[in-house]
């Protein structure tokens, strides 16, 4: 999306918040009243005990302030909360459906969105949507280019970085050329996860933003020559890659955690996580060696927004809205934020924000391994969904046949 | 418990049925021997529902009722996941059978597998999940075994860069199938041991010079072997089927079929879930078809074997070199398997533990204080669940035991991939809104786990004495009292250990679990599956403690009650 | 009295008995013939617990009335196995309890019972683990469970084939005397020529041949 249609776009959902405002109070109060005493079906990836610990702590809050009780429904992958709700529409259930929430974004939103199977627009009714970071954090209304119209909710931004440990590597390859170089002299100690999973998609795109002369191509849908000539030389890269990566590229760990499992068991020397804090988070709980660094490539790296989203059919419309505008509370998104415990940055105007509450952010310590603001460098967008799609289904049809 | 006699004495499956030539006892006899048989059309009939689901999945493509096949067969990972799921399945299965053969002939009545016996029930309930992340840490690269060697060993000061986990030809699932598998086929064959009269035959073979491998093929294996093939069976499409063992433990360029089909199946997209239903049907194809390549084979060694013995060899120079194989490899899985377990509870409390170190530098409760609520909490559920499943269970194979065509039929779940007939299931589940209770998970659990609780129930119920109830049935005991106060009391320690077993194999159910539960109903094994996706080893570890720790909580009380409850009858100690 | 008229039993066509004989009250029919003759089967006939896989015809009847309708529960035939088959569930005094009528009440039963071992010698044996007895008082046992059914008529199946001579020929007295006292008709099957001589009564083979010894 150029400049000019995202300047259209904000315009045309301030609008809709102006003219909603009055409107949407009362209905905000049928909302709470409606959502007391419900049960709030929360299907999120349940890999990690951070995020794990800091949705049980957000549960208690639902329950302390709004009566809502949360259930962390946890998933090895998202696909399989979409996977659900699927299933029920096409057994004809449309009302009273298992999944209430969903934590989402990327190709399975868009996934979701054109098959019509999301509730809403719901996000910008939210009465915390006001503090949303619209302007500085334009991927907060735009997922993977494809714009959310209030089909969800943002609650935290993520950003890739890598991880490395100094003790093994003094300094880091900081372009995606001196990565490759890395790789080729100190062979097996580098590698993704194996796409499509999420993380491994998101390597896939940034060496696609480090290969292609004029990245603005990602912004559109992967097709015809633009595509094929990008994805062309993708491929190039990684068949020159894969023979010096760990296990000469004929195994790939399968998620995010099973890389930083690597890292920390020594059979790599450099991971990515698709947040910033994770490495701090990691030393402070002593499971990673306190010297482990995180950077970023020079030309930047990819950044987005993780979202909420309502199934249409779900049993409990009103208690998952209150979950979604409860996460974007100014001290439940500080929580998230502190690197001692999860490290997600905020999708909030922390500026904008009154004083008590900014400085809920502004006593948070960086954490040991978390980069300041000024050496995270540019946040580059998200290609279009379908660059997901077509390069997933492209490299499991190159590689995920191997030999 | 010493109440059998052996088979030959034994009159018939049901003593105490009465003659049908009786007018008044036909109204008695029609429904006695009907329940049993309407309860196995009940077990028959969601798995045919099921079946047809996933048909009608297959055949919903959009571009057309044939496209899911023609996409499936046009995937060019096919052929060699295929051979994925067959070949280690097939070399799974025979390595298990051999093994429990041969520890069987060589060691039987010996202290070595007494011990070995004790060490491999526990295994039997843990669930395929745990056992197979603990050995992944055992033999990875990273793993407890090179950490323990290096540096001053190996000379390494990081890991090496070689495939020991994930490898292309599927040994670490092998291993890790047979870790598995072992112990069923082990505990299978000596729930039929009494009734093989073995130490006397084996006593008599000896006597006429022969060794104990010899002497077992020609007078054991052919009687026994009757009666272990359908466990074989469902070893066989179980090895072929294996999910969770799979995603862990084997390749994943491209993974075996049977995780493929998994994947497409979770796939949101419209068009992938056709393919796999698709899959889901050719690898039901491959799995009946491996059957049959099985029974041929097995035709071929039982003449090969046959022929052997008609020579009159003793082949006492066999024994020693077959019984180091076979205790040598028997104790490396045991013993890989144990460490992994041990070290999955290790991992639970590490805090840093990084490579080159045999032992965690730091410890750390964080885990477990972290998690606690939730692991209060799927324990809670895991064991409600089990109990609801395993009494229901064990009652339900009270009756079906009554059938002597039960013990074929009950097969029928395990032999089957779950995988055919599960997506299906899932969906009818959801369309008579069942979906996401407590009541759907128990019935689909029940469907895995009564095959258990009949096998577990059914050797020590046919082997009971039939002239108990012939006496008491003399002394004027209606046929109700009979059951009440004779049969169910003598059977304690059976019963006991059936609703151990039924509630192990509860705890363990992962496919069954999610599809019913659709993910809310959280056990310590849904749990366990999506964290090790995560690969998180210390939550990981918590989890698989857990359980461990339930299934063994369960097998230790079937154990201690029967000796409680009859301290004062020496004849009613237990097995 | 107990009348057994044309009894036949086959199994897979063939025919394994073929009786007919009455028994007096007191009376002792011997069967004799080699194992695998069938001789166990009459017994469970008789008791109306023969496996589905024989076939059967002709009939029985016990003191007048056809026992060919009525289940085990129901014919007031006692029976003793080559085992004692004492339930190990079960005290002494359960198994004996087992046996009495239903209906009686707590103290009666005691009393029956407690009487009952005195009679055989085993008095104070009420609260034993039958597992902890020796085998002539076990057998002692099963014969009194027997009789306190208060069975119409008696079957000795090998009843004392597991017992030592000595001892053997104590209890064979025992349950003799003890039939003969009730009144009991008695069958009794063995393969040993000494039991059948002690019995005293006519001796037959499983095609109802009489044998002499």
């Amino acid at each position: 999306m150029d400049r000019r249609t995202f300047g259209k776009l904000a315009l045309a959902t301030g609008g809709l918040t102006l003219w909603g405002r009055a409107a949407l109070a009362a209905d905000w109060t049928a909302i709470l009243a409606e959502a007391k005493g419900q049960t709030v079906y929360w299907h999120a990836w349940g890999g990690d005990t951070k995020i794990n610990d800091f949705i049980a702590w957000t549960g208690a809050q639902a329950l302390e302030q709004h009566g809502v009780t949360l259930e962390h429904v946890k998933l090895a992958s998202t696909s399989d909360a979409v996977a659900r709700v699927i299933a029920e529409r096409d057994a004809g259930q449309t009302t009273g459906g298992a999944v209430d929430l969903i934590w989402i974004n990327g190709d399975n939103f868009a996934a979701m969105k054109n098959d019509g199977l999301l509730f809403g627009p719901f996000a910008e009714a939210l009465p915390n949507w006001a503090q949303v970071d619209v302007l500085g954090k334009p991927s907060v209304l735009n997922d993977f280019t494809l714009p959310t119209e209030g089909y969800e909710s943002p609650w935290a931004m993520a950003r890739l970085v890598f991880e490395y440990d100094t003790a093994r590597l003094p300094t880091p390859p900081r372009t995606l050329s001196d990565l490759a170089i890395f790789a080729g002299a100190v062979p097996g100690r580098f590698t993704y996860p194996q796409p499509p999973d999420y993380l491994g998609m998101t390597f896939l795109k940034q060496a696609l933003y480090g290969l292609l002369a004029d990245p603005s191509v990602l912004q559109s849908p992967a097709e015809g020559a633009a595509y094929d000539t990008a994805a062309a030389q993708l491929w190039d890269f990684l068949d020159a890659l894969h023979p010096s990566l760990w296990r000469g590229g004929a195994a790939f760990p399968d998620s995010e955690p099973a890389m930083a499992q690597l890292l920390a068991d020594g059979e790599i020397d450099i991971s990515f996580a698709f947040n910033p804090g994770r490495a701090s988070a990691e030393i402070a709980a002593g499971t990673l060696p306190d010297n482990v660094r995180t950077f970023v490539f020079d030309q930047g790296t990819i950044g987005n927004a993780s979202f909420l989203a309502i199934p249409f059919n779900a049993a409990h419309q009103a208690g998952a809205q209150v979950i979604a505008n409860l996460i974007l509370d100014a001290r439940v998104q500080a929580r998230a934020q502190d690197p001692a415990l999860l490290g997600f940055q905020t999708v909030l105007n922390v500026a904008a924000l009154p004083d008590d509450q900014k400085a809920l952010f502004a006593n948070l310590a960086l954490g040991a391994a978390t980069l300041t603001p000024e050496q995270m460098g540019p946040s580059l967008l998200e290609p279009h969904a379908s660059w997901v799609t077509r390069l997933g289904a492209d490299w499991t049809e190159r590689y995920g046949v191997a030999q | 418990m010493r109440l059998g006699l052996p088979a030959s004495a034994r009159i018939g499956p049901n003593a105490t049925a009465l003659p049908s030539d009786r007018p008044a006892g036909r109204r008695v006899t029609l429904s006695r021997r009907a329940l049993p048989h309407l309860l196995v059309c009940l077990m028959a009939l969601p798995i045919a529902a099921g079946l047809w689901g996933t048909i009608s999945l297959a055949l919903s493509h959009p571009s057309g009722r044939t496209a899911a096949f023609a996409d499936l067969m046009a995937w060019r990972g096919l052929p060699r996941s295929i051979a994925l799921s067959v070949i280690p399945g097939f070399v799974a299965t025979a390595a298990s059978v051999w093994l429990t053969l041969a520890l069987l002939a060589l060691y039987s009545g010996s202290p070595a597998f007494a011990l070995m016996r004790r060490m491999l029930s526990p295994l039997l309930a843990v669930p395929h999940a745990a056992a197979a992340l603990g050995l992944a840490f055992m033999i990875a690269p990273s793993g407890w075994i090179a950490r323990a060697l290096s540096p001053w060993a190996t000379g390494w000061t990081a890991p090496p860069d070689v495939m020991t986990l994930n490898d292309p030809w599927g040994i670490a699932l092998i291993l890790g199938l047979i870790a598995k598998e072992l112990p069923f086929l082990l505990l299978m064959s000596l729930a039929f041991w009494p009734q093989l009269d073995a130490p006397r035959r084996l006593t008599l073979m000896a006597s006429l010079g022969h060794g104990r491998a010899m002497a077992f093929v020609a007078a054991i294996l052919p009687p026994l072997y009757a009666r272990l093939r359908l466990p074989v069976f469902a070893v066989l499409a179980y090895a072929m089927t294996s999910v969770e063992m799979g995603r862990i433990l084997g390749p994943s360029l491209p993974p075996t079929l049977s995780v493929q089909i998994t994947i497409w199946l979770m796939d949101p997209s419209l068009t992938a879930r056709p393919i796999g239903a698709a899959g889901a049907l050719l690898h039901l194809a491959l799995v009946l078809g491996a059957l049959g390549i099985w029974l041929g084979l097995e035709r071929l060694g039982g003449q090969f074997l046959r022929g052997v013995a008609a020579t009159g060899r003793r082949g006492t120079a066999l024994d020693a070199p077959l019984g180091a194989l076979c205790l040598g490899l028997t104790g490396l899985i045991l013993g890989l398997t144990f460490a992994g377990l041990a070290s999955l509870l290790l991992w639970s409390v590490a805090g840093l533990w990084p490579f080159t170190a045999a032992l965690p530098e730091t410890y750390s409760v964080a885990v477990w204080s972290q998690a606690g609520r939730d692991l209060v909490q799927s324990t809670g559920v895991t064991a409600a669940l089990g109990l609801i499943v395993a009494l229901a269970a064990t009652a339900l194979a009270l009756v079906l035991i009554q059938s002597p065509h039960t013990l074929a039929l009950i097969y029928v779940p395990l032999i089957l991939p779950q995988l055919a007939f599960l997506p299906g299931l899932s969906a009818g589940f959801l369309a008579i809104g069942l979906s996401d209770t407590l009541a759907a998970v128990a019935l689909m659990q029940l469907i895995f786990v009564l095959p258990y609780a009949v096998l577990s129930l059914a050797p020590p119920y046919r082997a009971l004495d039939p002239r108990f109830a012939q006496t008491a049935a003399a002394l004027g005991a209606s046929p109700a009292r009979i059951f009440w106060t004779l049969r169910l009391p003598l059977l304690t320690a059976p019963l006991l250990t059936t609703l151990a077993v039924s509630f192990a194999v509860s705890i363990a159910q992962y496919l069954p679990t999610l599809l019913a539960g659709g993910g809310r109903i959280e056990t310590l094994t849904t749990e366990a599956v999506a964290l090790a996706s995560g690969g998180n080893r210390r939550l990981v570890g918590a989890y698989g403690f857990l359980q461990l720790l339930l299934p063994a909580l369960a097998f230790a009380a079937a154990i201690a009650l029967p000796r409680l409850m009859f301290r004062h009858r020496a004849a009613m100690k237990g097995l | 009295m107990l009348q057994i008229e044309k009894l036949t039993l086959s199994l897979n066509g063939a025919v394994m008995i073929r009786l007919t004989a009455t028994i007096a009250p007191g009376e002792v029919l011997s069967v004799m013939g080699p194992s695998g003759s069938g001789k166990s089967s009459l017994l469970l006939a008789l008791i109306g617990a023969l496996p589905a896989a024989f076939a059967q015809s002709g009939r029985t009847l016990l003191n007048g009335a056809d026992l060919t309708p009525l289940p085990t529960a129901q014919r007031q035939i006692g029976i003793l196995f080559q085992d004692d088959v004492l339930f190990p569930h079960l005290s002494v005094a359960g198994n004996l309890s087992f046996a009495l009528p239903r209906g009686m009440d707590r103290a009666a039963r005691m009393a029956e019972i407690e009487n009952g071992l005195s009679a055989i010698g085993l008095a104070g044996f009420a609260l034993r683990d039958p597992a902890t007895l020796s085998g002539g008082q076990r057998a002692r046992v099963a014969l009194l469970r027997a009789l306190l059914a208060r069975p119409k008529a008696l079957l000795l199946d090998e009843a004392f084939s597991r017992l030592d001579a000595a001892l053997r020929a104590q209890i064979r007295q025992l349950v003799f005397d003890q039939a003969r006292a009730r009144g009991l008709p008695l069958i009794m099957v063995t393969h040993d020529a000494d039991d059948a001589l002690a019995a005293g009564g006519r001796i037959l083979g499983p095609m109802g041949d009489i044998i002499t010894l």
